[in-house]
């Protein structure tokens, strides 16, 4: 009896063991991640957490983002000077279309259609229409464009200029700059929250992230960071994304390998997530259980886990992975 | 002689066993609780090597991803495993050590009289130990927890089969060698010939590829410690996990270690025999 006892005592142990052991977070999605020295896109699977796909792609793609419905990924083939697109589903090649030279990064409009591109070389804004591939309207910006945001409404375009230190912001209406905003050395990237009354830039040189109020194109805070043991250099703000319900906002900090976990009520640091080795670009899952950052120099990805705000996995891509998009 | 029946001590029932091990548990975890400095100082060893040494290594830019972990990970999560089977080697060795003295003048020498055969009291006196490791462990791992060096919730029980293994191996190799060995009650030498080497050639501090990346010789050093498994098994356990190999070579080791320490633990060959008392002649 004494044996039999231990026996099913033991059993039930190892049960427990298995049943706590099943239980991670998982998420439906998948990851297409541009890789800028391979000139592939890695497509990472979210619920096996392995990279199941790369595809052949134009030289150095970076930009990469989906349309509204997840089908179609658009992807900055930056050295072929065209933006291509391909199926979500097949991950063949679709089309096409015009960008402008150098295109690095873009957004699309919310409605899915135009999108805008910044054409790094030669100091342009180009939207095109993403269904016959006509030239929309080129918007002469700043030096050396990069960032793009778009607000919730698709009314403004916010494009940063990396040399000219300046958020500009393009009314769609009119495609004309209708303001310009001041913000610290070397602007990378511009994101609007979702309900639109806040728009962050980040800093790359400056090492800070600005964030603005579009009632007045006024800066109401400039987010600086400061990691324990990290030499302040090596903090530079890149990628940004806010979660939906606007209580997070989390911040690429490029060298310094972490991910900055922002407050939005309070606009203060909550946590640095401690992630590959130059993160830059950054994606939410489609259910924003996850999100992904890219890490550029250790040619992978990490994926946090964002109610815990924890780093669960990091997953290898190819060489000097730049964007991510995730779709369902 | 003939007052006991023949077999006796073979027919004691197995609820005798378990009273008899629980008994010597009881009474080493009362010795333990009531010896605050040998608690605080089991506590306090591994803090200082996680803040102190381990804050020198941090290494902020993270620890390259090498299979438990699934991710970057700061210095001190890398090398709170090693610490851990620190914390074992020294509960080990020193509540083995002690009983060249129990021998002596202690308990042991009572105990030694109990109908029990003496394989089972000397694993009892050996899972009394690893249970006084366990307090120590789970103390450490709390302490780390706020400083943190997280697992996932799963790996603080899939800790604990690794952690009995790995403390049977190194009790039994803390009796092995005070039953081998003459004058192992100083302690400081111990740790000099012993622990430390024991230690600094394993894959406690360092991971091993990085060993083998500065000095070949030491890798296979690390290779061939014993100690190198506990530090693998324990890790891999701390994050739900199993690594074979090391679960293997570990419990080998116990099993020999184990052995040997029965077979030359001979009581009446104790410290007074040794240093010419009654028995000295034979």
């Amino acid at each position: 009896m004494t044996r039999r006892t231990t026996l099913s005592a033991g059993l039930a142990l190892a049960g427990l063991l298995v049943a706590l052991e099943a239980a991670p977070a998982l998420a439906d999605g998948r990851a297409f991640v541009s890789n800028e020295r391979d000139h592939t896109v890695s497509v990472v699977d979210l619920t096996s957490m392995t990279l199941i796909e790369t595809i052949k792609t134009g030289r150095r793609p970076r930009g990469i983002t989906a349309s509204p419905d997840g089908k179609l990924i658009y992807l900055c083939a930056s050295d072929d000077n065209r933006v291509e697109v391909y199926d979500a589903q097949t991950f063949k090649l679709v089309k096409t279309l015009r960008s402008g030279p150098d295109p690095e990064l873009f957004v699309l409009a919310p409605s899915g259609n135009p999108l805008y591109i910044a054409n790094e070389d030669d100091n342009m804004v180009t939207a095109v229409n993403v269904e016959n591939n006509e030239l929309v309207a080129e918007i002469p910006v700043g030096v050396e464009p990069e960032g793009m945001g778009v607000s919730p409404d698709g009314r403004y375009l916010v494009n940063t200029s990396e040399t000219t230190n300046m958020a500009h912001v393009i009314d769609t209406k009119t495609n004309e700059v209708v303001e310009n905003v001041l913000v610290d050395s070397r602007p990378r990237y511009a994101q609007f929250n979702h309900d639109g009354k806040q728009l962050w830039v980040s800093s790359e040189v400056g090492g800070t992230v600005a964030v603005i109020d579009p009632a007045n194109w006024k800066i109401i805070k400039k987010i600086s960071f400061a990691i324990p043991g990290v030499n302040k250099d090596a903090i530079q703000p890149v990628g940004i994304r806010i979660t939906k319900d606007g209580s997070k906002a989390f911040i690429a900090l490029g060298p310094a390998n972490r991910v900055a976990v922002v407050d939005t009520r309070t606009l203060e640091v909550e946590k640095y997530l401690l992630v590959g080795q130059r993160v830059w670009q950054l994606a939410f899952s489609p259910d924003e259980k996850l999100l992904i950052s890219t890490n550029g120099n250790s040619n992978d990805i990490s994926v946090i886990d964002v109610a815990s705000e924890k780093v669960t996995k990091s997953i290898a891509v190819g060489r000097l992975p730049w964007g991510v998009v995730v779709v369902p | 002689m003939s007052f006991l029946p023949e077999t006796g001590p073979r027919r004691l029932p197995l609820r005798g066993y378990a009273v008899c091990m629980a008994g010597i548990c009881w009474r080493e975890a009362l010795r333990f609780l009531n010896q605050r400095g040998r608690f605080l100082s089991a506590l306090v060893r591994p803090l200082v090597w996680l803040f102190i040494f381990a804050a020198g290594f941090r290494s902020v830019l993270g620890v390259s991803i090498i299979p438990p972990y699934d991710t970057y990970i700061l210095y001190e999560v890398y090398v709170a495993p090693g610490l851990i089977a620190m914390i074992q080697l020294f509960n080990g060795l020193q509540s083995s050590l002690s009983m060249v003295y129990d021998r002596e003048v202690g308990a042991m020498r009572i105990l030694l009289v109990s109908p029990y055969p003496r394989w089972f009291l000397l694993l009892s006196k050996l899972v009394a130990g690893i249970c006084v490791s366990l307090l120590q462990v789970y103390a450490f791992l709390a302490i780390a927890w706020f400083w943190e060096v997280e697992a996932p919730p799963v790996g603080y029980l899939t800790i604990l089969p690794a952690l009995l293994l790995s403390g049977l191996m190194l009790g039994a190799m803390g009796l092995l060698m005070s039953s081998l060995f003459r004058q192992l009650e100083n302690f400081a030498s111990v740790m000099n010939f012993v622990i430390f080497p024991m230690f600094f050639t394993s894959s406690a501090l360092y991971p091993l590829w990085k060993v083998q990346e500065s000095s070949l010789p030491l890798y296979y050093l690390c290779r061939f410690n014993p100690f190198t498994y506990a530090v693998e098994l324990i890790r891999f356990a701390l994050y739900g996990q199993f690594d074979p190999i090391s679960a293997l070579v570990v419990a080998a080791c116990a099993a020999v270690f184990l052995i040997a320490a029965i077979i030359a633990y001979d009581p009446s060959a104790g410290l007074m025999g040794r240093r010419g008392g009654p028995d000295a002649a034979k």
